[in-house]
């Protein structure tokens, strides 16, 4: 009896807990609906009065969100693509030979996770831009086609691969990578989803890189743009809110379809030492 | 060394034999298995291969830039960002005397200090909520989670309207009638509100996982002895998941080291320099005043403070931290 009350508390701690978590999340999401009369009066509503669309108009008439969010969409997946192949082709190649100079590289790739990212940064920008690849695509992506971080957590997870699975399939007639493609990278499903999520996000995330990369309007991705919002001369609020709510249901959206996903692919190995 | 020889052993005996050999070892050398992928040319540059993409990233975008900005630190840089005359460490010697640097010093370790902890408290609240197995878990695990997916620039700009002094949330909510943003004496700490809040996320996420990774058993037992929730927190949870509680600090005090997007939107480094970070600083003399050499330099200055941070952290992890 007293364990059941115990789990209604406990829920309804959860519950509120959350809710307040995501406040500025609601807040967002409530302003957005409001008609600018109802957003400046004091004491401030909470809740809209109605369904007031107009802020979502103004912001479609003010930037082009669909170049943006397409423009972000292209790069992060890109991104998201060309991250997983290169750390589990690495992560592969240092779990499953012997080489050479292998624990040099793979010191040397780990030491990179050292780097704060302002130290290569204004270099990068002047290599990108003697390249003539500024507002481009391949400027925003390319410097980001691999990541330490991502061939760190491969490999652990392929640690705990048995051996014996690639001597079987080598006997069985397979080459080394037609079992990285048919037989790995199946079983790794976990851990690459987890990974290809966390990619994703941080790089629709992305603030610095696109905003020194990118002057052309048309170039810009969703967080540029939505920052032009913000300064835009209008500076309506509602509008500011619209724009924001835009940009974030895909990235939620995709969130709550890979939450699980993240923890399960956490719980597999990917973080013990 | 002993694994070098063991092979070049078996690599001169007949392929049977090395069959024969390998089971016998056991899994210690199962590598020897593929003795016939390294004995061929092809199978000798494939590893290279598979590295190549890899290597080459890394070469040209994180070896090649991050010496470059160690040679552009020690010269003078023109607008475009070439160097024109070398000067040794005189940009290292006139910002570490300057008074501006010392504050954006102070200010970015205090930021450090407000958002790390903080986040650290919060996430693993939220991960023992979580790990309690209610009604709704699914829910609120999403809620827990949900500012991870949240980036800087939109945090920024919807808390900035929280922030606001007439028409905010805050000020309005606690009848209070603070400036959070305008105020120098409030500035910092509602950028560390606001970062702690992104990072919450990431933090529940993580150990939240770490929590499910304690067998049941191990926390059942020590019920049935009698222990209290906090004693169970104290003796087996915390030493459990300290892998994890270090690896989350390590990444929240690199992460606050790097914050940019929230300064630049929210402050712009004011008022005043009242929240100006390193990094901001580093973004400001590159792109607004031109002066890469300088920018260079605190980006060094600052990769030498993360790095000796990750070494300290790294001594305490051999003492603190328990690996099973």
């Amino acid at each position: 009896m007293r364990n059941k009350k115990n789990k209604i508390i406990l829920t309804i701690i959860n519950i509120v807990v959350g809710l307040i978590i995501i406040v500025p999340m609601l807040y967002a999401l409530s302003i957005s609906f409001m008609t600018p009369d109802e957003i400046f009066t004091t004491p401030i509503n909470i809740l809209p009065k109605g369904l007031y669309l107009g802020n979502y108009e103004q912001v479609l008439n003010t930037i082009p969100v669909l170049t943006f969010l397409i423009n972000s969409f292209i790069v992060s997946t890109t991104v998201t693509i060309g991250q997983i192949l290169t750390s589990s082709l690495s992560a592969y190649t240092f779990v499953f030979y012997e080489f050479k100079g292998k624990r040099f590289l793979f010191m040397a790739i780990i030491a990179t996770m050292m780097i704060p990212s302002e130290g290569v940064i204004i270099s990068n920008y002047l290599t990108i831009g003697s390249w003539e690849m500024l507002d481009s695509y391949a400027g925003m992506i390319i410097p980001f086609l691999t990541s330490a971080m991502g061939i760190f957590m491969i490999r652990q997870f392929f640690l705990t691969v048995p051996r014996e699975f690639k001597e079987a399939s080598v006997i069985d007639g397979c080459t080394s990578f037609q079992f990285f493609c048919k037989i790995l990278m199946p079983v790794s499903k976990p851990i690459v989803g987890a990974l290809g999520i966390y990619i994703f996000l941080s790089t629709w995330n992305q603030y610095m890189w696109p905003l020194l990369t990118t002057s052309k309007e048309e170039m810009r991705t969703v967080q540029i743009g939505i920052s032009m919002l913000q300064s835009s001369e209008a500076q309506s609020f509602g509008m500011i809110l619209a724009g924001i709510i835009i940009i974030l249901i895909p990235s939620i959206f995709i969130f709550i379809l890979g939450q699980k996903q993240l923890v399960e692919g956490m719980t597999s190995g990917a973080i013990k030492g | 060394m002993m694994k070098e020889s063991s092979v070049n052993v078996l690599e001169s005996l007949p392929v049977e034999m090395t069959e024969i050999k390998v089971s016998s070892l056991g899994n210690k050398l199962s590598f020897v298995g593929y003795k016939k992928d390294s004995a061929t040319l092809k199978g000798k540059l494939e590893p290279y291969l598979f590295l190549l993409p890899t290597i080459f990233l890394f070469a040209m975008f994180m070896y090649y830039p991050f010496f470059k900005t160690m040679y552009l630190s020690m010269g003078l840089t023109n607008a475009r960002g070439h160097l024109v005359e070398f000067i040794g460490f005189q940009n290292y010697i006139d910002i570490l005397s300057s008074e501006e640097f010392k504050n954006s010093l102070i200010i970015t370790f205090k930021f450090v200090f407000y958002t790390t902890i903080p986040s650290l408290l919060i996430g693993f609240f939220l991960a023992l909520l979580a790990n309690n197995r209610v009604k709704f878990g699914k829910l609120s695990n999403i809620m827990f989670s949900v500012p991870m997916a949240i980036s800087s620039a939109s945090a920024a700009i919807i808390w900035s309207i929280m922030f606001h002094p007439t028409i905010g949330l805050f000020n309005n909510i606690f009848k209070t009638n603070i400036g959070w943003l305008v105020d120098p004496n409030w500035s910092l700490f509602s950028v560390s509100l606001v970062t702690t809040w992104m990072n919450v996320g990431v933090n529940f996420i993580f150990l939240y996982a770490g929590l499910k990774n304690i067998p049941r058993e191990l926390i059942e037992s020590a019920s049935i002895d009698g222990a209290g929730y906090f004693k169970k927190l104290f003796t087996i949870v915390m030493p459990m998941i300290s892998p994890t509680l270090f690896f989350v600090v390590f990444m929240d005090i690199m992460n606050s080291f790097q914050s940019f997007g929230q300064v630049k939107i929210m402050t712009a480094g004011g008022p005043g320099t009242s929240t100006n970070l390193l990094v901001y600083s580093i973004y400001k003399d590159a792109f607004f005043n031109g002066r890469f050499d300088m920018a260079s330099a605190q980006s060094i200055i600052l990769f030498i403070i993360m790095f000796v941070i990750a070494l300290i952290q790294f001594r305490f992890e051999k003492k603190g931290v328990h690996y099973s």
